[in-house]
C-alpha cells in the first residue's frame, strides 16, 4: 500500500460534518451535540476529540459539556425514548404511581433501556403540560392526561 | 366554506388534537361538507382540550373536550353550524373562564393562527414596534419604565431599569437574550407564547433591541419544548421574509436579527448567568455577580436578559402607552400576570389577571377546586423553588410584596394544587432531591446541602432523633439561603421550610412546636 491520497481523506465524519455545518463555532457546541445525537442516536465518546479539534477546544471542555447536560448520552439508548415527567404538577396527579407502574411494566428503572433495546425510560422535569398532568414525551411527541391503560396502549403502539 | 379551529398547542396535541383534525376532515368528506380546518393557538382552557371552535354568524362556538368518537355525533348535531351538543360551551367569548380574565398579553390566544402574519397584524400585532421604530431608544426605555413592568421570570426586577443600564453603556455589540428555559413545574405561559403567539415575542425582543441599541437577539428554549422550538424558528423565518426582522426593518435604518438556541435538559440554565454560559456553548455553571449581565453578559458584552412574558408584555405597552398597562395591578406590582393553574385542579389552564387577585379566587372560582374532588390541602406557588401554602392562606393576594412578606413568592405565576392525599414531608424531600439533581455544583451549600437535606428529612420521617433533626434541617436551610450563589440553592429552602411550618403533622411534629 502506498500513501496515496484517497477519496476518504476528503470525507468528513458525521461529527466533523455537523461541526462544519455550524461554522465550527465553539458557542454552537450544544447545537452540535444535539444534531449529532439526532443523527447517530447518541454522542459516541470517540467523536469528542474530533469535535474538540474542529471547534478549537480542549477535549476536557467538550467532555465537560457532553456530560453536564441530562439530554446527551455517551452510550447508545433504546430505539424509542419515553420521558416521563416527575415534577410537582404531575406528582399531584399520580406521576409517582405512574412511574412505578411504568418501571414494572417495562421491567426497567428510570434511566434504563429495556432488554430488547426498544425503549429507554427517562425522567424529565416539566413538559409545560401541567394543567393536563401526568404527562410524558415519547420521541418528541407530547402526551398528557395519562393513566395506566393509556400508557400501556402507547407502549404497545411503539412495539408494533 | 365552514371554518373549524383545532388548536396546535402541545396541550391540545398531547390529548389527541391531531387525530381530531384527521377525523373531522375525513368525516366532512363523507358528508359532502366543505370545511377549512385552521390550527389556531390554545385559549388556555386546558381541561377542555381538544377544544374545537366553529365560526358562525354569531361568532365562534366552542366544543370540548372532543374525542374522535364524538365527531360523528357532532356532525349529526350540526356542530359545523354551531348546533347544540352535550360538549357545546356556547359562544367562546362568553365562557366565564375567559370573560372574567383581563387579557393584555394573551389577547390573541386561541383567536389566531400562530404562524399567520396576516392574523397577527390584523389583531393588533406590530403596532408597538411600529411606534418604537419612530422614537428614540431613550423614549422606549422611558415608556417601559413608566409602565411599571417587572421581570416576569420571577425575580421581578424593573424591566425599564435593566434596559436603561444597557442603553446607557457604550459598546460595539450588545445582545438581547430571551430566557425561554421555562423549567418551573406548574408553568406553561412561556410555552403558550412560543407556540401560540411567536410574533409577539419577536416584536417584544425587537423593541428591546431598538431601545438598547442591540442588533442581535437569542432565544434560549428548553429542549423539553420541541413544538415551541419548531414554531419559533418558523415564525422567525416568516418575520424575516416580511422584513420585520433583518436589515432596515420596514424601510427604516434599524436592524435586528434573531436566533433560536436549544437547551439540553438542565434546569439551572433558567438562571440567567448559567443560561449565558450555555449560550456560549459551555457547561451551565452559574457566574458570580457582579458583574451584572447588563454590563458584561453574553461574550462579555452588555446584554438584556428577560423572560418570555416580560418581552411579550412590551408590544402592548408601546402600542397603548405605559399608562394603559400601569392602570392594572396593585401596589408596586403593575399590570397583569398570566397565572397558570396546574396539578390537581378541575379547570386547569391560563388565567391572565391583574395583580391583586387572591389565590382563592384563582383556585376556586377559575379552577373549580381539585380535579379529584377531594379536599384541598396545599398549593405550591411560583415553581419548585416557591412556597407551599395551606388552606388558611388562600386569601393572600397575588402581589410580589404581599407574598414576599409571607415567606412565599409569585415567581412565574404557576399554582400547583394538591389534594388531601399529599404527603408534605415527601414534597419537602422532593424539593431537596430536585436541587441535588439540578445543582450546577459550583457552590457548596447547594451542591452538598441538598443531598444532606434529603438525608435529614429521611431521618425525620423515620422518627430518628426527630426534634434535633428538625432543628438541623432548619439550620441547613438557613445556610443554603444565606450561602448559595444563586436562587437554586438559595430558594430550595422555601418549599422545604413552608412545608415544615404549615404542615408539621406530616413531619411527625406537634403543630405548636414547629410553629414556634
Amino acid at each position: 500500500m502506498t500513501n496515496k491520497t484517497t477519496i476518504l481523506d476528503f470525507v468528513k465524519s458525521p461529527a466533523e460534518a455537523i461541526c462544519a455545518s455550524h461554522g465550527d463555532r465553539p458557542d454552537k457546541l450544544l447545537e452540535i451535540l444535539h444534531d449529532l445525537q439526532h443523527e447517530v442516536g447518541h454522542v459516541p465518546e470517540n467523536t469528542l476529540p474530533l469535535i474538540a479539534k474542529a471547534l478549537n477546544l480542549s477535549r476536557a471542555e467538550v467532555y465537560g459539556v457532553a456530560t453536564f447536560y441530562h439530554d446527551f448520552h455517551l452510550k447508545p439508548t433504546g430505539k424509542h425514548t419515553i420521558k416521563l415527567c416527575r415534577a410537582e404538577a404531575c406528582q399531584a396527579m399520580g406521576a409517582s404511581e405512574l412511574q412505578a407502574m411504568a418501571e414494572k411494566f417495562l421491567k426497567v428503572k428510570m434511566g434504563g433501556t429495556t432488554a430488547d433495546g426498544q425503549i429507554t425510560l427517562e425522567a424529565v422535569y416539566c413538559l409545560g403540560l401541567c394543567a393536563s398532568s401526568p404527562a410524558m414525551l415519547v420521541n418528541e411527541k407530547p402526551l398528557a392526561r395519562l393513566n395506566e391503560a393509556k400508557f400501556r396502549s402507547i407502549v404497545a403502539g411503539l412495539q408494533t | 366554506m365552514i371554518r373549524i379551529f383545532v388548536p396546535r398547542d402541545s396541550s391540545a396535541k398531547a390529548v389527541g388534537a391531531d387525530d381530531i383534525v384527521d377525523a373531522i376532515a375525513k368525516y366532512a368528506v363523507t358528508q359532502n361538507i366543505s370545511v377549512q380546518i385552521v390550527r389556531n393557538s390554545s385559549r388556555g382552557m386546558a381541561w377542555l382540550e381538544p377544544f374545537v371552535e366553529v365560526e358562525t354568524p354569531k361568532g365562534r362556538v366552542g366544543y370540548g373536550p372532543v374525542e374522535v368518537n364524538d365527531i360523528k355525533g357532532l356532525f349529526a348535531a350540526s356542530f359545523h353550524e354551531g348546533g347544540k351538543h352535550r360538549l357545546c360551551h356556547g359562544r367562546v367569548e362568553q365562557i366565564a373562564y375567559l370573560k372574567n380574565q383581563e387579557r393584555l398579553t394573551f389577547v390573541r390566544a386561541g383567536v389566531t393562527d400562530p404562524v399567520s402574519l396576516e392574523d397577527y397584524i390584523s389583531h393588533g400585532g406590530f403596532k408597538g414596534l411600529g411606534k418604537a421604530l419612530k422614537i428614540s431608544g431613550a423614549e422606549i426605555v422611558k415608556e417601559v419604565t413608566d409602565s411599571g413592568l417587572r421581570g416576569r421570570g420571577g425575580a421581578a426586577f424593573p424591566t425599564g431599569i435593566k434596559w436603561k443600564t444597557v442603553h446607557d453603556v457604550k459598546a460595539e455589540q450588545k445582545y438581547i437574550c430571551c430566557n425561554a428555559d421555562e423549567g418551573d413545574s406548574g408553568t406553561f405561559a412561556d410555552r403558550m407564547v412560543l407556540e401560540g403567539d411567536p410574533f409577539m415575542l419577536i416584536e417584544g425582543m425587537t423593541i428591546a433591541g431598538m431601545a438598547c441599541g442591540a442588533t442581535k437577539g437569542l432565544i434560549y428554549i428548553r429542549s423539553e419544548y420541541p413544538d415551541a422550538i419548531a414554531t419559533m424558528k418558523e415564525a422567525i423565518g416568516i418575520a424575516g421574509a416580511a422584513n420585520w426582522l433583518g436589515h432596515n426593518i420596514q424601510g427604516t435604518d434599524k436592524s435586528f436579527s434573531l436566533e433560536v438556541r436549544r437547551g439540553a435538559g438542565a434546569y439551572i440554565c433558567g438562571e440567567e448567568t448559567a443560561m449565558l454560559e450555555s449560550l456560549e456553548g459551555k457547561r451551565g455553571m452559574v457566574r458570580p455577580k457582579p458583574p451584572i449581565p447588563a454590563l458584561e453578559g453574553l461574550f462579555g458584552k452588555p446584554t438584556v436578559i428577560n423572560n418570555v412574558l416580560s418581552f411579550a408584555a412590551v408590544p402592548f405597552i408601546l402600542a397603548n402607552g405605559s399608562r394603559a398597562y400601569a392602570d392594572f395591578g396593585m401596589g408596586r406590582s403593575r399590570g397583569t400576570l398570566p397565572f397558570q393553574l396546574a396539578g390537581n385542579i378541575k379547570c386547569g389552564g391560563l388565567v391572565e389577571k391583574s395583580f391583586g387577585v387572591s389565590i382563592r379566587t384563582l383556585i376556586n372560582e377559575f379552577g373549580g377546586g381539585t380535579a379529584t374532588g377531594k379536599n384541598f390541602r396545599a398549593a405550591q406557588i411560583g415553581g419548585p423553588l416557591g412556597a407551599y401554602v395551606s388552606a388558611e392562606q388562600l386569601d393572600l393576594v397575588m402581589d410580589y410584596e404581599t407574598l414576599a412578606s409571607h415567606g412565599a413568592m409569585v415567581g412565574h405565576g404557576g399554582i400547583v394544587v394538591f389534594d388531601e392525599t399529599v404527603d408534605m414531608a415527601q414534597q419537602a424531600r422532593f424539593a431537596m432531591e430536585f436541587c441535588a439533581i439540578e445543582s450546577c455544583g459550583k457552590c457548596t451549600p447547594c451542591r452538598i446541602g441538598s443531598t444532606r437535606g434529603m438525608e435529614v428529612i429521611d431521618k425525620i420521617t423515620a422518627n430518628d432523633n426527630r426534634t434535633e433533626n428538625l432543628q438541623l434541617l432548619q439550620d441547613l436551610c438557613q445556610t443554603m439561603t444565606d450561602g448559595s450563589l444563586c436562587a437554586m440553592g438559595g430558594l430550595t429552602p422555601m418549599p422545604v421550610m413552608s412545608a415544615v411550618k404549615f404542615f408539621p403533622e406530616d413531619f411527625g411534629a406537634a403543630k405548636q412546636m414547629a410553629a414556634e
